[in-house]
């Protein structure tokens, strides 16, 4: 992070170095005198954007905070006065969001622990041990990114509705042990980039001391990867927080909602009352929030995992 | 197992492993256990991929209603289809929104990457900002939004009334419902930039400072390095881009129902109408399978164009 305290050299006016001097040094300084400027007018448009950016949420928030009344007055005020802070709570036992909540929540456990598990373990087969058409497989895997989830759904759903999984959380879950089951891959593929990082001495001399592959996944790879698991776990967590159509699908009875379902009959339930929909949209929208100001770090870090080199 | 240490194939080079090292001592073994950890993804992949493909395919072919038993129509199915007006209406409104979202959500995203991988003070702050709107669950976006495009007491029509523009229907009108989803998935570049700024980081420096002792300005840098360092980035945005669009649902489903006047009537949300409102899931496998192949044709034609202008490193031999 060297740039960010550089605006420019220290004594812009001096004119000590000559053009020979200069064109030696460092582009950065080099254009120096210039950037003064520029930068003043993209902080600003950097400015401009982030209140473009944060405005909705000012306006959610605002509108979580009033009465229906100062909602619909004219004209229309930024500040609740005063602030409606029922809102939260009847909103939240409108419906039983708290139960959604603990939906949400066993689902993410069967979730991202079927997921870490399942994908970190084909990943381990696909970045470390060699069997034939190990890379024909693999290939195959990553060529169902492109399919669309409509091809896959009809059938899909018939299929759980055949084995009476209907309006169980096992649709929502099972897939998960499946390394993910379509969606999943990009989790293999995140596991096995990692994996291919890691020196292979370790194996070989894990091997020779007479370990099995179970031993060598479980006692030292995995212990090496914690930042790529930290990164699948919040990609994975956010996912399920976000799924929509999968609860939309799979679950009827009211008491089995997830947030995002309890969220969206809600909505048709109270249609006028914005206060109140704001008030919920927040405690399904804060959460996640919260998690990502905990945990920016690793998701940078799963920006850069990923590689991207096209 | 654990006393398997006979080296069988000597010259197998280990595929992933550094070329001429040590070879591990796992023998046949290997295979084995190679494709029981596998095995979950394998599994998987038949269970829910292939088969769940093949099955659609099938029920395609069917006039399958649920309640009813199946017969084989061929491809009655997608005869119907070209006359089923809601069908090239819901091809028409989903191409008209990729058209008009995917690039401005690069464009954008791309700009801001631009902007934020620059060193400012509170570097890290500013691209949380830009990334938040990401993070935002679809139906609580969506919650927020009807409010936001709402005519009376919305944010848009209070802020053009109040300096005196003047206001729009937004989501209930047919011209402008799809402009104003436009404007809401603008609002998530989120996630098309920072898949840039992971491409900007991995741009070498030392190519700047070469187009610098060059007399090259801003322009050049980005011109002869930013730019073709960056064309895989944008192929690779662009591509997921048009897929996702192309997949569209919860909008339809949470805020507009596929009004006004079927003007938002999502490829999807009309599969998912035609599946799970009308039973109709023959008619519906054969909605997807078409959705399919649309999307593999795209796909097609971004990878041959992305031949002419997506630059790779390593690509010089191409």
């Amino acid at each position: 992070m060297t740039g960010v305290l550089t605006p420019g050299p220290k004594n812009p006016s001096a004119p000590t170095a000559t053009a020979v001097q200069r064109r030696g040094r460092s582009p950065r300084t080099r254009v120096g005198e210039a950037r003064g400027l520029t930068r003043a007018g993209l902080w600003l448009v950097l400015a401009f954007g982030a209140i473009v950016m944060i405005v909705p949420f000012v306006w959610l928030i605002r509108s979580a905070l009033m009465t229906d009344a100062q909602i619909f007055s004219s004209p229309p005020a930024w500040i609740p006065d005063p602030f409606a802070w029922e809102n939260f709570p009847q909103a939240l036992t409108a419906q039983p969001f708290a139960r959604y909540f603990l939906n949400t929540m066993i689902i993410e456990l069967f979730v991202v622990t079927g997921t870490v598990i399942t994908c970190s373990l084909s990943a381990f087969s696909f970045a470390r041990l060699r069997w034939r058409g190990r890379n024909v497989v693999f290939g195959l895997l990553l060529s169902g990114v492109m399919l669309p989830y409509a091809v896959t759904l009809i059938p899909t759903f018939v299929m759980w509705s055949e084995l009476g999984a209907l309006d169980t959380f096992i649709p929502l879950t099972v897939p998960a042990f499946f390394a993910g089951a379509g969606g999943g891959v990009f989790n293999i593929f995140l596991f096995r980039q990692f994996f291919l990082s890691i020196p292979y001495e370790l194996d070989e001399a894990a091997y020779i001391d007479g370990a099995n592959p179970w031993t060598v996944y479980w006692r030292i790879i995995m212990p090496l990867a914690k930042p790529v698991t930290v990164v699948v776990v919040i990609f994975t967590f956010i996912g399920v927080w976000n799924d929509f159509l999968g609860p939309l699908l799979y679950l009827t009875d009211d008491s089995n909602f997830t947030l995002a379902l309890g969220l969206a009959t809600f909505q048709s339930t109270y249609t006028a009352q914005w206060g109140l929909l704001m008030a919920a949209s927040l405690v399904v929208i804060l959460p996640i929030i919260v998690l990502f100001f905990v945990l920016q770090r690793y998701f940078v870090e799963g920006v850069t995992l990923t590689g991207l080199k096209g | 197992m654990t006393t398997t240490t006979v080296d069988r194939a000597p010259t197998r080079k280990a595929p992933p492993g550094p070329p001429g090292g040590p070879r591990r001592r796992l023998g046949r073994g290997e295979a084995r256990w190679g494709v029981l950890l596998a095995l979950p993804a394998i599994l998987g992949f038949a269970i829910f991929t292939i088969g769940p493909m093949v099955a659609s395919l099938i029920f395609s072919l069917t006039d399958w209603q649920i309640g009813g038993d199946p017969q084989f129509i061929g491809f009655g199915n997608y005869v119907e289809m070209a006359d089923d007006p809601l069908f090239w209406k819901s091809l028409g409104v989903t191409t008209y929104y990729t058209l008009a979202a995917v690039p401005l959500t690069l464009f954008v995203g791309f700009v801001v990457a631009l902007l934020v991988n620059q060193s400012f003070r509170g570097q890290s702050l500013w691209r949380t900002v830009y990334y938040l709107p990401t993070l935002v669950p679809a139906v609580a976006s969506a919650v927020l939004w009807i409010w936001i495009f709402n005519p009376d007491f919305g944010l848009f029509n209070t802020i053009l009334r109040s300096v005196g523009l003047p206001t729009s229907n937004w989501l209930y009108s047919e011209s402008t419902a799809i402009p104003s989803l436009v404007i809401m998935a603008t609002w998530g570049f989120g996630n098309a930039m920072v898949i840039f700024l992971a491409g900007l980081q991995g741009v070498p420096g030392q190519l700047y400072e070469a187009v610098a002792l060059d007399g090259g300005g801003a322009w050049a840098k980005f011109r002869h390095v930013t730019w073709p360092f960056m064309t895989p980035v944008i192929f690779y945005n662009l591509v997921t881009g048009v897929i996702g669009t192309f997949q569209v649902f919860n909008q339809a489903y949470v805020m507009t129902e596929g009004g006004p006047n079927n003007a938002t009537l999502f490829y999807i949300y009309y599969l998912y109408t035609k599946a799970f409102t009308d039973s109709e899931m023959g008619y519906a496998s054969a909605l997807a399978w078409v959705l399919f192949l649309i999307v593999m044709v795209v796909t097609v034609v971004l990878f041959r164009n992305a031949r002419s202008w997506v630059f790779y490193e390593m690509g010089d031999a191409r």
